[in-house]
């Protein structure tokens, strides 16, 4: 008999703690699969965020360290400075990498850090209990934003991907989802795009993910997957935002610009 | 050489091998020495990053990696670090932060002061923890206390701050050094560098028990006690014959020995006690110095924070008065000796004939 799905080896054997209909156990899965195809495992160090993926290495079978709030970027930085043979990930919410990592994230994709990021958008703040995210829909109920996100007095969504698009540092930026079996199928390949990038040395990656999170949405699994569809991406349309990893060589003689 | 360039140079010669920066003055020539001579040597980089709290936070990243890395700035800059700092601290890596100190509160001035004590000795970020705190008085002292930041970050897995000056970055003094740089960059063995031949690790300290984080918090002062017993160092002047003791750290201290010297020649029986650590601090010393000496004068240069140390060393045993210019004020030796001779006859200190 011929087997046809495992768990994969980067994946430690440990129950998630998420939320069902929650995205991260996915991601993981997805992370993890990849790393294994690769055959990346012992050159992987993962930067996961303080959030409900905090545990990440709880799940993740490679190095890990936890960074403060929003640093991701920075402490890669570091890291692959230290160390360039190493495959430096940070996973990060869109709290973390929207709004307190803002700086931290621009400047590391525009020094062209040959780090990814893997952005995971599920327009709120999940673990402190479902405050509005930078990248909260406008109307959008929150814990913050009671009577809907008002624009005026509370600004827009923020379109990170799109930002970080324009310094010339970033080499590849895809926006994916995980409400689906074809959008899951997309996000793995994305993914693994962003760390060919890296393994290329051209420049900074970074994958976004709607990502959907039922228990702060009030929704049940299949709502919460239906409104990533129908509401997020209206927002956040799906697909390539960036790839100039075939005009670019690590040495610098072939440039997109 | 210049302050700022000679701690530069006693950096590289320990083996640094990553540098975080962020321009602020009276810091930058520091920065810029590395710029020069760090960013291309072979396996070394040097950045500079988008903000103090970015440079720290790589710093992070690079000890997590096992390699010696630095960051400095000036006391606003240093503000911004202290997030990161209290991460090392918790994650016990080793770091060394260079703290070119101006005057404050909030931008302040760019001028000499020693006003961040209580921040660089009493952790300076959230949680119990402590940081090795350095306080060199002269250019040679400067790269001398580089270096030895360097040991001591690495052999107690725990940040060192360098609390220079202004005056000390800025001052030009010839210096030695007294090490080469060495050939092979030195690699911790607990560094992050993959899962590979060995199973994966995991940096961090959060936990959902409050238990363990008790048992790391014990482990961490257990560390510190270790410190304190092993690595407290200071400086004596004419102290035995001493009727009137100056206490005083880095600029200040050097300032007050030129007074000093002055004072001994009109036959008043001063001395100085300069703490080199100024965490662990020489509690002990100075407690024994109360049993030769009559009075205490604390000289700094802030609205006096290294005297609530000296008061918990003296325990009550000695007057101790103070004498502090803040805000970037620089006191002269004859301003400081105006003080002692006014001080020693109010106190009716015995005089040499």
């Amino acid at each position: 008999m011929k087997k046809v799905y495992r768990r994969p080896k980067s994946l430690k054997r440990a129950a998630f703690h998420y939320c069902p209909g929650c995205g991260h156990s996915i991601i993981h899965r997805l992370l993890t699969e990849v790393f294994d195809e690769m055959n990346i495992q012992d050159r992987v160090i993962g930067i996961p965020p303080p959030g409900c993926s905090v545990f990440a290495y709880h799940y993740l079978d490679v190095d890990m360290a936890e960074s403060a709030h929003g640093r991701g970027a920075a402490v890669a930085t570091g890291l692959k400075r230290a160390y360039p043979d190493a495959l430096v990930f940070t996973y990060q919410g869109d709290g973390d990498l929207a709004a307190i990592g803002t700086a931290e994230t621009i400047h590391a994709a525009n020094r062209g850090e040959r780090i990814t990021s893997i952005f995971i958008n599920n327009a709120v703040y999940g673990m402190t209990g479902g405050q509005m995210a930078p990248t909260t829909l406008s109307n959008m109920k929150t814990t913050t934003t009671p009577y809907g996100r008002d624009t005026r007095l509370e600004g827009y969504p923020v379109r990170m991907s799109e930002m970080v698009a324009l310094v010339k540092g970033a080499v590849y930026i895809e926006r994916t989802a995980v409400n689906s079996p074809a959008n899951i199928r997309k996000t793995k390949k994305a993914i693994r795009k962003a760390f060919q990038a890296q393994i290329d040395d051209l420049g900074y990656s970074l994958v976004e993910i709607l990502s959907p999170c039922p228990t702060n949405w009030k929704m049940n699994p299949l709502e919460s997957w239906q409104w990533v569809e129908n509401e997020m991406t209206k927002e956040f349309p799906l697909g390539l935002i960036k790839d100039i990893t075939r005009e670019k060589d690590s040495t610098g003689k072939r440039d997109a610009d | 050489m210049y302050g700022n360039a000679a701690i530069g140079e006693a950096a590289i010669r320990a083996g640094c091998q990553c540098y975080f920066g962020y321009p602020i003055t009276p810091q930058n020539e520091l920065t810029e020495y590395m710029a020069t001579n760090l960013s291309r040597r072979a396996g070394c980089s040097f950045v500079q990053a988008e903000s103090e709290v970015s440079a720290i936070n790589m710093v992070y990243g690079a000890s997590l990696a096992g390699v010696r890395t630095m960051t400095s700035s000036s006391s606003p800059g240093i503000s911004l670090k202290q997030e990161g700092i209290s991460y090392l601290a918790a994650c016990e890596l080793p770091a060394v932060i260079v703290n070119i100190s101006r005057g404050g509160p909030g931008l302040g001035s760019i001028s000499a002061a020693q006003s961040d004590y209580f921040q660089s000795t009493r952790g300076g970020g959230h949680g119990d923890y402590r940081t090795i705190v350095l306080a060199p008085s002269s250019v040679q002292e400067l790269a001398d206390l580089t270096h030895r930041a360097f040991d001591l970050a690495d052999k107690y897995r725990i940040p060192v701050i360098i609390l220079g000056d202004g005056m000390l970055g800025q001052m030009m003094e010839p210096v030695e050094f007294k090490y080469d740089a060495p050939s092979e960059l030195p690699v911790r063995s607990d560094a992050l560098r993959g899962a590979k031949g060995r199973p994966s690790r995991i940096v961090k300290t959060f936990t959902s028990k409050p238990t363990d984080l008790e048992e790391l918090n014990w482990s961490l002062f257990r560390r510190y006690r270790l410190i304190e017993k092993e690595e407290t160092t200071y400086e004596i002047y004419m102290v035995e014959d001493a009727e009137l003791v100056v206490v005083a750290f880095g600029v200040a201290a050097r300032i007050a020995k030129g007074a000093i010297r002055n004072a001994r020649a009109n036959g008043l029986k001063v001395g100085m006690f300069r703490p080199i650590t100024l965490w662990p601090f020489p509690y002990e010393k100075i407690s024994e110095l109360t049993q030769t000496t009559k009075h205490l004068l604390v000289f700094e240069m802030n609205m006096g924070q290294m005297i609530e140390d000296v008061k918990l060393a003296v325990e009550g045993k000695r007057e101790i008065s103070f004498y502090g210019r803040p805000g970037g004020v620089i006191p002269t030796p004859s301003e400081v000796l105006r003080v002692i001779t006014r001080l020693y006859y109010q106190k009716g200190l015995k005089i040499e004939k």
